[in-house]
Order: C-alpha cells, then structure tokens, then sequence
C-alpha cells in the first residue's frame, strides 16, 4: 500500500497536521477488536470567508474545524458513527456508537470495507504552502478591491449583491484494519461577485468568479467581467417563443448538465436499479462523438485528488467511448455487488458522510480546434444560448432522465449571439440530450465541482415560452 | 449543554473589548441519528453528534464571526478574541456584559422538565422501514425499487448577547421519506414522499408510514403510462399542501429584508402597494403546532412569531432578523436563522401559508376546462431580484373537460411573482402544510409550505409535448 504522508506541517496548523490526524486515526483503528474491521476517516480545516459591501466588510467568519468519522463491519454489517470534536472521550463514544449501530443492519455479503489493491497512488499536489502566511488585510483588501472594481465596472451596474473572498485548508487521515492508511492535503481559495444591472424598472443578475489552490493567482478581473457581461447583456430580456431548439450550453451551464449525468453513472445506482444506464453497457447511449471520461488524476481538475474516499488510489475511468457506453464507477462496497473491483471513486461528505461512488474531473472529448464559445455559436448558426440554468434539483431527474429547467440567455441568430431571453424552460430527456449532442466544444475549462465546463450544443430541444 | 452565566458574562465583555456595538454567543448541542433502508436490506444505520458555539461581534456595518467545538472558557474567549478582530479600530475599552434569562422554551418534547416523551430506539426506526417498505412493494409489482429513511435529531441552543438577552431552546426533529422506482415499458419513473415535523417520535402516533410509502408507490405507478407534460402557458390548479412552494418562491424569499435592504428584490418599496390577487393572505409563522419549520426561539434568541406578509393582496411587512431589524430601528420578527453554530444567521422563513378560501376543491378542477393540475410539487428556486421563479412538478394531470385525465412526466413550471401572484383566481377550503429544506447562501434549514387547492389563470409549463 503506498502512502502519500507530507511530513511538512504548514505554519497555520502547528503540530495539528497531517502526522497528528494519522496518529488519531491509527489510535482509533488500534482499538479494534477481534472479528470486527474499522475504518477511520480524520479531517481538520481552517477557513476565512469575507463578504463586502457598499465600501465595507459585511462579515469576516474565521473558523477552524475537526472531525471524525468511523465505521464499523462486523458480520457484513456496517455501523457509522460521526462526532465534531477529536477529544479523546469524543473518539471512544464514536466507536462505541458506530459498534451500536453495526447490530441493527441487515447482514450483506457485499458489506466490506476496502483493501489495498496495488494501484499507485498519483501524487496530485494540492497544497499551496503560501496560503497559510497572507494577512488576514491583504484577504479584506481583495474582497473590497472586487466589490469597488465591480461597481465602477460598468454605469448600468446598479448593485454589488455580494463580493466575496474565501480560502479553505483541509487535511484528511483514514487508516483501517484492512490496510488502509492514507492521508492527503488541500488548500483552496475562491472570489465571486455578484451583480445587478439595471436599465429603466429592468434589473437582471449575474455572477462571475475565479478560484484556485490558494491566494496568489485568484483574478478580480476575470470575475468582474464576467459577472457584468453576463448581467449587462441580458438588459431588455423578454419571455422567449416556445418552439424546438438547438441549445448551447455556456460553460458553467454545461458543467451542471455534466453532474447530473453523473449520477446515472453511479455503480450504485446502476445496481439497485435506479439508473436510465442500467444494462446498457456496450450499448450505443450517446452521439459516436461523445466520449466521457473521470480523471481525477488531472492535477488541473477542481476536484483532483490522489485518493479516493475510501484510501484507493483515484484513477482515470472510461465511461463512454465514442457514445458507446463503456462503464460506471464503483466504491468497494458496489463493486463487489456488481460483480467488479472497486474504480478507485468512493467521495464522502467529509467526516459526517459515509462513502459512495461517485464523479471528481469529468471531462468530454474536446471537439475539434476553434471550436470556442464562438467556434460553437457560428456552427450551430440558429438556436438558444443558455448562460444561467435554475431548477436543476426540481426539475431533472437522473432515474427517469427526464430534463426541465428554467433558463435565461440569448438567442443566437446568424452564428452569433443576439436578443436576451428569460422567463423561459428548456425541456428533454438525459438520453435524448446524449443521442443529439450536436458540438463539443474545445474550451475546457476546470469549474469549481466535479465536471470541466466545455461549451456544448445539443440539438432538438422543447423551449417553453410565450 | 451547559455554559454558566457569569461564563458567558465574560465572553460577552471579552468579544467587546476592542470596540464594536453588539456581540452574540449562540451556542449548540446537536446529535441526529439515521436508519436507512435500500433495496430491501437495513444498509446503514448512522449517529453524530456536533457541540460548539458561533460567536458574532458586529461593529458598525461590520459582522466579526468565529466558531469554535471547545466550550471551556478558554475556548470561547480564543473565538471571541478572533470574532473582535473586526472591531479593531473601534474604540475599545472595557464594557461589563450582564444577561438576565428570558426563558427556556422548549419544542418538539426535546426535554425540559418533563424529559424526552418520545425519543425512538434505533429498533423502532428498523420497524418504522420495513413496514414502509412492504407497504410499497405491495402497491404494484411494478415497484422496482424502494428507499426508505428515517431520521431525527435533537438540538439545544442558548444564545446570549450584549444586550442582555440569554436565551434557549430544545428542538426535536423527525423525518421519514420514501423513494420508490417503478419500472416499466416506458423505462424507470419515481415516486416520493415525506413526513417532517418538530417533535419526537410521536410524530408517528399520527403520520402512517404505510400511507407514506403507499403514497410514494403511487406516483411512480401512475406515472409508467405519463405522456410528456404540455409546453407552453396553461391555467394551472396545485393541490392542497405542497402548492405553497409556490408562495416560498414566488414571493417568500423576496421578502426577506436582507434582499429588501440590498435592492435586490421585486419587493423593495412595495410596503402598502396591491402585490397579490385579494384572495392572497400571505403569513410566515414560527409558532404553529409541530410543524417542521416551527420553533421556540430564533437562532438569535428571539421568541417565534406570527407575521402577516400580504393580507388580501396588499403586502404589509418583511421578514426580518436582528441585523436587518437593527438597520431599520424596528424589532426583529423572530426570522433571525442558522443551520448550525459554524454559520451565521440570515433571515429566513418558518412556516410560510396562504390561508384558507372558501372554494370547493372538486368544484375548482370541474370548472377549468383545460389545464394542469399539480398533485405534488417538488421544490423550487427563485432569483428575488428580477422575481423569476421555477418550481417543478412530481405528480401532475391533465386536465380535460373540468376532470383529470392523462398522469405527466415531471417538469418544471416557470414564471414571476409579482405576476403570478395576480393570476390566483381560486382559493379552496381545503388547507394542508407540508415540510421542506430551504437552502440559501449555503446554509440549509427546515421549512414549512402550506396552502388549500387554488388556480392560477396561466403558468408556463416547461415540458416537451408541442
């Protein structure tokens, strides 16, 4: 079993890192007892989050947290138990409780907790060791420089609603009995604005953003003019007509239609049955040019990462090749069920979660060169830009694939981008969505979540309107 | 949870004492407990448990927040010293901070002097599945699939604050759902339903899980022979109880005074102003019975109130929390709320209603002669500023000739509050509430939605038939 300890504690955790969040995680697994397997899943965060307004800082919210996690096999049951606290009284009642648990469920063959498999983990370095030494100020000044550099960006910009500033470091441990032991590391840091424009009574809104691993390199610019574009050119919007479409998807869009996907490629959901993709792999599911793969091995990726929730090491899935539907992706537990070995893709909620398969960096085969935003609006010639998406949770539904949401954009009239639209629902189905894809573009760009945005295009959409 | 007076007397003065007009200590205890049932077996049984507190100082326009797991005094006073950062500049010096109580209330028979009446073994749980479970499978041989949870929580809180308010409150909380897969020729469809409120385990005394599942069962049944939801405008009928999503979306959020006092609602200066159909009364109430947005005290300490939003059309107040209030030089309405102590409090809806008409529900359906009538809603989504809402449907017909004829696929219904609020043309007599999760800004919290069967004139539906 490899193992990717960093012995480097930064200066913001002191003797808290990454070796002492082992230590509890190998004290905890120590306590195990004869017949029984224990998993021990240890995490500790730092975070700032700063929000401004009007000239000054609204909040500022600094906050360290730390958890456990702990779950428990005997005789094919599983117990979990979960606490937000790491003080010694906290741990043994954890264990204690998850071992409680453990009696109630129903015993299952497939219940079992990982195991080494050989496969190397690759080292994804996520950590950005300069977080830790930036000023509190220099935070506060970036998040007030945005909201001013947002107000004055444009005369029609009436609101800033929020400019915010935010940072996060996260170190896991998980040790069990079986032989996992692992631990991993990670800084992040996002700004995000949003803004209103008005023109007359009209206002409309958007956001824009920039994030990365750390402070240095998050882009106020890029958020800024992404933000007022967006919220600026949708100024006049009226309800779209109803009528059959070819829909582009904007990038940040697209990304959310990606994750939806997903979910149907859940090995889980695929074994119990609640998943549009059951029984068809080797089937043709998707237009031949749509090849779908999760590499969280892309350090590149938002959600990169070296291991999965469950200490495997993450590796690169084919899902669907060519539109032929190839495979899904498994955690122990529903791999075994399936018949398979784990794809290295459990994910967890963090210590009060309890691991599932599950997406990091999806991406599609980009499509051929030029093939930018631009590239894709002159191809499809006619149709419907869509630059924001609600309603995704009330409205798709990943078992029965039916697609409806509420969209704002503009309609795209001789390859290129023309009146603003709102008030309006694009309609179809997951499976017909895959079969019309019409262009993917080139434009990967990694988005914070679990799949790149690309800009797509996907023909022979029901638009609901006037 | 016990923090004694003169403990948080201390904090107070400490989070005060570089300046800054108010400070906050919200302190909680929360442990839930889980048992889910899948694909017939008890998979997993989970516990947690979380103690911290949050500590706020606001200085001027500016919110100082630190949260902390460590309840020693040593560890309130690090999270106060980190909270008063933002108060640096202020004018500092030393101010004694008493706290006088206002009393402990206590809700959902969470404890109090009398002690839990109904805290649920886990053994009681695994009963409560099963039976659900049964009850599904035996609806139809089409159900494929069945999901079943029960959940509950107990949470206490003690908020104390500069101004002298100390506060608790007890909580208990109880949820059980039921998800079911049909299959069918047409592929999979799903069916779900729930029973949320704030009280213990009696919540069973008068909510049949066999119903719940039977119920849940049903709506994916009917749906194996549903035709593709209409596309376009069509008068719309919603069923008693899940409809005042609509309410929640439509108007609720927008009138949240954070939105208010940002401009970034349809709402901003409409105080006085007809915003509805006379038929529309609008309240938000934290007090009623155990329904699952129901509670003592706010999260800010504030006792739960009863406020009228829009009485017979006419929109008479905001919600607001302690923040907004204070801006405004008014009273909090008791809508200050948080997920836990690691967040800040917004305002936020409780139990959200239209009340009551004097229509017929049957006569109502009989007297449209095409359209859609809504069984069920699933959720929603709004964006306050340009008042655009979705809401997506998880039961629906079509009306025909003033009856219900073909089941629908699910879809999401488009349109914009002040609008849609004038389009109500009938309100029937037969009131329901039902529960719900409202997220915003990140932060989750339980909510209610309630009304009786009502019409609206015409609503964008977003499905596929042309």
């Amino acid at each position: 079993m490899s193992t990717a300890t960093h012995s480097t504690a930064s200066p913001a955790v002191g003797d808290q890192g990454p070796d002492h969040l082992l230590a509890v995680a190998d004290r905890v697994a120590g306590w195990a007892t004869s017949g029984e397997e224990i998993e021990v899943y240890v995490a500790r965060g730092d975070e700032t989050d700063i929000r401004a307004y009007a000239g000054e800082v609204e909040s500022l919210t600094s906050a360290t947290s730390a958890g456990i996690g702990v779950r428990v096999v005997v005789d094919h049951r599983l117990g979990f138990a979960w606490a937000g606290s790491l003080d010694e009284s906290v741990l043994r009642e954890t264990l204690a409780e998850a071992r409680d648990n453990a009696t109630f469920a129903t015993p299952d063959e497939h219940v079992q907790l990982a195991v080494p498999d050989g496969v190397a983990a690759v080292d994804v370095d996520l950590w950005d060791e300069r977080l830790a030494s930036v000023p509190t100020t220099k935070k506060v000044e970036l998040a007030l420089s945005l909201e001013a550099q947002a107000r004055g960006a444009d005369p029609r910009i009436r609101q800033v609603d929020h400019a915010d500033y935010g940072d996060g470091s996260v170190e896991v441990a998980l040790v069990s009995t079986t032989g996992i032991r692992s631990s991993s590391r990670k800084t992040t840091g996002y700004i995000s604005v949003g803004v209103i424009a008005g023109d007359g009574d009209a206002s409309q809104t958007a956001g824009g953003f920039s994030v990365g691993r750390g402070f240095d390199g998050l882009d106020p610019d890029k958020a800024t003019d992404d933000a007022v574009k967006r919220a600026v050119r949708l100024l006049g919007a009226t309800k779209g007509p109803s009528g059959r479409q070819t829909v582009v998807f904007d990038r940040r869009v697209a990304t959310m239609v990606l994750s939806v996907v997903s979910t149907a490629l859940s090995g889980e959901a695929v074994a119990k049955g609640r998943s549009f993709f059951a029984g068809r792999i080797g089937e043709l599911v998707g237009d031949p040019g749509l090849t779908l793969v999760d590499d969280p091995t892309d350090p590149r990726a938002y959600g990169a990462s070296s291991y999965d929730a469950e200490g495997l090491a993450c590796r690169r899935n084919v899902l669907i090749d060519g539109g032929v539907l190839r495979g899904f992706l498994y955690d122990t537990v529903s791999a075994s069920r399936s018949g398979v070995t784990s794809t290295g893709s459990a994910v967890r909620g963090g210590f009060s979660g309890t691991p599932g398969p599950g997406c990091r960096a999806l991406t599609l085969a980009p499509g051929p060169e030029g093939f930018d935003e631009d590239g894709v609006l002159a191809a499809v010639g006619e149709g419907l830009f869509v630059q924001s998406m609600t309603g995704v949770h009330s409205g798709v539904n990943p078992i029965s694939g039916d697609f409806s949401v509420g969209a704002e954009g503009l309609m795209i009239r001789d390859g290129r981008l023309a009146e603003p639209v709102r008030e309006i629902t694009v309609a179809s189905t997951l499976q017909r969505m895959l079969q019309s894809l019409a262009v993917v573009g080139a434009d990967v760009e990694w988005l914070p979540g679990i799949a790149a945005g690309q800009t797509l295009a996907v023909g022979d959409m029901q638009i609901s309107g006037i | 949870l016990v923090i004694e007076t003169p403990v948080v007397e201390r904090v107070l003065s400490s989070a005060l004492q570089h300046g800054g007009d108010f400070a906050e200590v919200f302190a909680e205890d929360r442990s839930t407990s889980s048992a889910m049932l899948d694909d017939g077996r008890v998979e997993e049984l989970s516990s947690g448990r979380e103690r911290g507190a949050g500590i706020r100082v606001v200085s001027g326009e500016t919110t100082g927040f630190a949260h902390t797991a460590d309840l020693t005094e040593e560890g309130l006073l690090r999270a106060a010293e980190a909270a008063s950062a933002v108060a640096r500049s202020g004018a500092g010096g030393t101010r004694s901070v008493g706290v006088g109580p206002l009393g402990d209330q206590t809700h959902g028979s969470g404890g109090g002097a009398s002690g839990p009446r109904t805290a649920g073994t886990k053994a009681d749980a695994l009963s409560l599945l099963r039976r659900a479970d049964e009850a599904a499978r035996a609806s139809g041989g089409a159900i494929s699939q069945v999901q079943a949870a029960c959940g509950s929580s107990r949470r206490q809180v003690l908020i104390a604050n500069s101004d002298g308010l100390l506060a608790g409150d007890r909580q208990a909380r109880t949820r059980f759902t039921v998800s079911c897969v049909a299959t069918g020729d047409t592929g999979l469809q799903t069916g779900y339903e729930s029973a949320a409120r704030t009280l213990g385990f009696e919540m069973f005394d008068e909510v049949s899980v066999e119903e719940l599942a039977e119920m849940a069962a049903k709506r994916a049944l009917s749906k194996l022979a549903a035709r593709p939801a209409p596309s376009g405008e069509l008068p719309v009928v919603l069923a008693g109880g899940s409809g005042g999503i609509l309410f929640h979306e439509a108007c609720g959020h927008g009138l949240e005074a954070d939105h208010i006092l940002k401009d970034a609602s349809v709402y901003t200066g409409m105080v006085g102003h007809q915003v509805a159909s006379p038929l529309v009364t609008l309240v938000d109430d934290g007090t009623i019975g155990s329904e699952w947005g129901t509670f003592g005290v706010d999260d800010e300490g504030r006792p739960a109130q009863r406020n009228v939003l829009i009485d017979h059309g006419v929109l008479t107040d905001y919600l607001w929390d302690y923040l907004r209030a204070r801006k405004e030089g008014r009273v909090s309405s008791g809508n200050g709320r948080r997920q836990t102590y690691q967040h800040l409090p917004m305002v936020r809806m409780t139990n959200t209603f239209l009340l009551a008409g004097e229509e017929d529900a049957d006569e109502i359906v009989a007297q449209t002669p095409r359209g859609v009538y809504v069984a069920k809603l699933g959720g929603g989504q709004v964006n306050t500023t340009t008042g655009d809402f979705v809401f997506g449907t998880t039961e629906a017909y079509l009306i025909e000739g003033g009856k219900l004829t073909e089941p629908l696929r699910d879809a999401n219904l488009i349109g914009n509050g002040p609008e849609i609020l004038k389009r109500i043309d009938a309100v029937a007599t037969d009131f329901a509430m039902t529960p719900g999760t409202c997220g915003k800004d990140g932060q989750s919290v339980p909510v209610g939605c309630g009304q009786a069967t009502m019409r609206l004139t015409g609503v964008t539906i977003g499905g596929t038939a042309e």
